[in-house]
């Protein structure tokens, strides 16, 4: 499969996804510039973590102006697998094809740190190789995670099954202690009602490696590659699940290491 | 014409000024009296301490690049080169704590990424004053948000670091950073104005009024009017930084660079200068080329400013077309603003006049270097003659008071803040000795580590340079990491002092010659005098930062207990010493005595010993002994695990009970394997000559010590582990009234 990881100024886990793509799980993978209006054929398209724009008007708000959005909204509109992380949630809610807002963290600190999540949903192209209820250990890296929602809006999430994880402790269980950011409904990811747009405050590019501490992010990554494959209809079923060993080769970017 | 009064202001000496006429053959003109007064000041020109640093050791096997570049680089194998130094920025980070901070890192990234390395770490070493007081935790809540805002936006992981309390540093926190950088070996870039004819480029941010004299500012003391020089603080922009990189490296890739210095301390002056008289040439420049962020400007703002996220590049004229559409691309500026000429001296026109006619080698190295007197200060007879007060009953609850130290206690609450994975690289987290960085594709990894303990070098200069040394090297140890090499920053007092003049010898011949015994370079650095509020100095204060090289990063092992049943291994050997401990400060308030003993040569067996039973996977867990000694290092073993796990130790040495618990003694480890491997470490430890013994076991939900068969510490582990985990949190917590 081929996925495209868009670079905006002021992304900096572009390089992080880029590598967990292609040197970890193994997928063609190629960066796709801002100011450019072409997805240059990807089965995907990953918006990364960072600050894009610097982030000092809302996070976010800038990016879903820049040309290459546009290009995203109408790869979405028409079904098109779109995966946002951090950064890349934010941009998402701004550009309206996530609903919501978010809000600053509670504490009002930068928080970075491993957390936990409850997969809620499974039957996603995001979540499938889980299974429902399902802890994940993921880091989070963020300023404004805290989701917000009107209580309508919340409900309607709820009934659609639109929230895939949930901040939890690490035996799966809810509560304020493990919601760290403050997130409406402990909402750390969400997907759009047609399920081919997910956003989700937690890394889970930091959390492929066992080196890393953690290997739990590589199951949002195989649902997305099972997903692909059966959508093209050269499902080889769970052969590619296991992904290439960790490997071996620097990527090939400029000065990155 | 200059008068006394405009001098003083730009810190300048009479016998000084009579030097620069007799160096340009005639008065200076305002502007190039204020070139002389930033390249001349101690911030740039170290006069003070040149004559000193000329005793640290530069050579090394891993060495590619000593002192006088930008940053240190070394060798580390298969075309890889690690490129790092560390830089205070001390004064404005006590003027307005968040700029003062996040241009602090600002300043150090682009000396990393200035010669072609991207940055991969960002380590830094915080003090302040006490944090039971309002102002105190103003500052270090404005300086941690500083170094958070800066670094994570722009995505370099602040992997390390410390974080130490003292009245001292109340009107004068400390503020090091240092950044970790790597690059290909064979695409390194110096700051060189190669090439008569050669285009000058400036890049990046534009020029505003901000920190006119920032460096003049950092080489003197602080008095009444501090507030007045807030306008000396420059303000950062980490989204404009992380382009500049993008941009700089992708310039770099396509060899479009000849030359290029960041524009950090005295901005366009030192980068002009600098490159011109590295390279033997000159340099012409026109003033109103330079891209301005507000009208009117004069040649002395503009040649003096501290604009943050500006580049000086040498290029050939046929590279300028294509590197500007690469800057382009990054929406960034580039702009032509002169030439490398042949005459050795940098020239400067302002509205079609000549304004700056001056010999480059005059202003770069000809600053004079003063050998100031030194005299022992009046103060170290009283503090090191002490007697050891009585010993208080009840050492179980000294312990946990100890734990609860912001000295001692974790450090989470900080760390936090800062994004500490990104480029995900970072396999060892903070809080750990050190920290360590997996390098993609390869067996092998980076250790990093910063160390230093000022209350040391107050009692004993020189003895706490030799022992910041060592613990650098000890922390690197515990990782299973080789030292390869050495950035040091020196925050001193005002140097004019013979008495602090005293310290800094001392203390940097500690360094010196515990650098040679550990056979690591030292690379560079910084020097930081005058930090003085209203006549009082903060602790002499040498901070280590040094770079271990691991061989296989799967052996590292945990700073914590990994589970129940693994046997616990002292090595080295517990003494006496309670001189200078964190125990005598926290519950006598006495700073008092003379800091651990150190012998180096045993100091480099127990490392030796710590790294071979590492490489050879018998380790689980390595933590070093250090503040709040020997319970405190098994406290924070069973604190940093992957889940807290308590332990048992039986200890028969005949000490007194707290200098055994809490004394500071040097050249310790704690190991921790399971227990068919604590045989072969042992075995190894024979054979090393390094004294070890087991000590105890790991489980339970206690935390017990017994000594000569009485208990002496006995602990719940959650009790402990609050005290340990909420100190400093509670400070924060905002008071519902």
């Amino acid at each position: 499969m081929k996925f495209g990881v868009v670079v905006f100024p002021g992304s900096n886990c572009d390089y992080d996804t880029f590598h967990a793509l292609q040197n970890v799980m193994g997928q063609e993978t190629v960066f796709l510039w801002h100011k450019d209006h072409d997805l240059r054929g990807v089965d995907c398209v990953v918006l990364p973590g960072g600050f894009s724009y610097g982030d000092y008007l809302r996070s976010g708000a800038i990016a879903r102006f820049s040309p290459i959005m546009r290009e995203v909204k109408k790869f979405a509109d028409s079904g098109g697998l779109v995966l946002g992380i951090c950064n890349g949630f934010q941009i998402l809610l701004e550009a309206g094809l996530l609903p919501g807002a978010m809000l600053r963290n509670k504490n009002l600190k930068f928080l970075c740190q491993h957390v936990h999540i409850r997969i809620e949903n499974n039957r996603t192209a995001f979540s499938s190789a889980g299974h429902r209820g399902q802890v994940l250990r993921i880091p989070i890296a963020h300023f404004d995670g805290n989701y917000y929602a009107p209580p309508d809006l919340l409900s309607e999430l709820e009934k659609n099954k639109q929230v895939v994880f949930r901040y939890c402790d690490e035996k799966g269980k809810l509560s304020e202690e493990a919601n760290v950011n403050g997130s409406a409904h402990s909402i750390a990811g969400l997907i759009n009602r047609q399920g081919n747009v997910l956003g989700m405050m937690p890394h889970p590019e930091r959390a492929s490696e066992k080196i890393l501490g953690s290997e739990d992010g590589k199951i949002i990554f195989s649902s997305m590659i099972d997903y692909l494959e059966k959508k093209r209809g050269t499902g080889k079923k769970k052969a590619t699940r296991a992904a290439r060993p960790a490997v071996t080769p620097l990527p090939p970017l400029i000065g990155t290491f | 014409m200059i008068d006394a009064k405009t001098l003083a202001d730009h810190n300048l000496t009479r016998e000084e000024y009579e030097l620069i006429v007799k160096l340009i053959g005639r008065e200076p003109n305002l502007t190039e009296l204020g070139i002389f007064s930033v390249m001349w000041s101690e911030h740039c020109g170290y006069k003070s301490s040149r004559v000193h640093l000329k005793k640290f050791p530069t050579r090394g096997k891993y060495l590619i690049q000593g002192p006088g570049e930008n940053a240190g680089v070394m060798d580390i194998g298969d075309g890889l080169a690690v490129v790092f130094k560390i830089e205070s920025h001390n004064h404005p980070s006590y003027i307005e704590p968040y700029q003062g901070a996040a241009t602090g890192v600002g300043g150090i990234l682009r000396d990393i990424f200035t010669m072609g390395a991207r940055p991969v770490a960002v380590l830094d070493s915080l003090r302040f004053g006490p944090l039971d007081q309002p102002e105190n935790r103003s500052i270090m809540d404005g300086v941690v948000s500083g170094i958070s805002g800066y670094g994570n936006s722009f995505g370099v992981p602040t992997v390390g670091g410390e974080v130490y309390f003292n009245e001292c540093y109340a009107q004068n926190p400390l503020v090091n950073v240092c950044c970790v950088g790597l690059a290909r070996k064979d695409k390194l870039f110096l700051a060189r104005a190669r090439g008569v004819g050669n285009a000058v480029i400036y890049v990046g941010a534009r020029t505003g009024r901000d920190g006119i004299h920032g460096a003049t500012m950092a080489s003197a003391e602080f008095g009444e009017e501090t507030e007045h020089k807030r306008p000396n603080v420059q303000v950062g922009d980490p989204f404009k930084e992380k382009l500049l990189l993008e941009a700089c490296l992708e310039a770099m890739a396509r060899d479009l660079i000849v030359g290029i210095q960041d524009m950090g301390a005295a901005g366009l002056t030192c980068s002009t200068t600098e490159m011109a008289a590295k390279a033997g040439t000159g340099m012409e420049i026109n003033l109103d080329l330079v891209p301005q962020r507000e009208a009117g400007m004069n040649p002395y703002e503009i040649m003096l400013s501290e604009s943050q996220e500006r580049m000086l590049i040498v290029a050939e004229p046929d590279k300028v077309e294509e590197l500007k559409k690469i800057f382009t691309k990054w929406d960034l500026e580039a702009v032509v603003i002169g030439k490398v000429t042949d005459d050795e001296r940098l020239k400067a026109y302002f509205h079609g006049q000549l304004v700056i006619d001056i010999p480059v080698k005059a202003v770069v190295d000809l600053c004079p270097a003063y050998r100031r007197p030194a005299r022992t200060p009046a103060f170290l007879r009283k503090v090191t003659r002490f007697r050891l007060p009585e010993m208080p009953s009840d050492l179980n609850q000294v312990f946990l008071q100890l734990l609860a130290s912001p000295n001692i206690s974790d450090k989470e609450w900080v760390f936090r803040q800062y994004d500490h994975m990104v480029q995900v690289n970072t396999m060892v987290l903070p809080g750990a000795d050190a920290a360590v960085l997996r390098l993609k594709g390869l067996k092998k990894g980076l250790a990093m580590t910063l160390d230093g303990n000022s209350l040391y070098t107050y009692l004993n200069p020189r003895r706490g340079g030799q022992i910041a040394v060592a613990e650098a090297c000890r922390n690197l140890a515990c990782a299973g990491a080789t030292p390869i090499g050495v950035t040091n920053c020196l925050n001193f007092g005002n140097p004019e002092k013979p008495e602090i003049m005293w310290q800094f010898k001392q203390a940097v011949e500690g360094i010196a010659e515990a650098c040679r015994r550990f056979e690591i370079p030292v690379t560079g650095g910084n020097v930081s005098f005058y930090n003085e509020t209203e006549g009082k100095a903060i602790y002499p204060t040498p901070v280590l930062g040094i770079i271990g090289l691991v061989e296989d990063t799967s052996l590292v092992p945990s700073a914590g207990f990994r589970g129940a049943g693994d046997v616990i291994i002292l090595l080295g050997e517990n003494k006496e010493e309670l001189g200078g401990s964190e125990y005598l400060r926290l519950v006598f308030s006495e700073e008092k005595g003379q800091p651990p003993a150190l012998n180096i040569e045993k100091e480099k067996r127990v490392q030796a010993c710590c790294r071979q039973a590492i490489r050879s996977g018998l380790v689980r867990t390595a933590h070093d002994l250090s503040e709040g000694g020997l319970a405190v290092a098994l406290a924070e073993c069973s604190f940093k695990g992957p889940r807290p796990i308590g332990f048992q130790v039986k200890l028969d040495d005949r000490l007194r009970t707290d200098a055994l618990l809490f004394g500071e003694s040097q050249s310790r480890i704690i190991l921790a394997a399971r227990k068919e491997k604590a045989r072969k470490i042992l075995a190894l430890a024979k054979k090393m000559k390094v004294k070890a013994r087991i000590i105890g076991r790991t489980g339970g939900r206690k935390m017990v010590i017994w000594h000569r068969k009485k208990k002496v510490v006995d602990q719940p582990l959650e009790l402990g582990y609050r005290a340990w985990k909420n100190s400093i949190p509670d400070y924060f917590k905002v008071k519902k009234t």
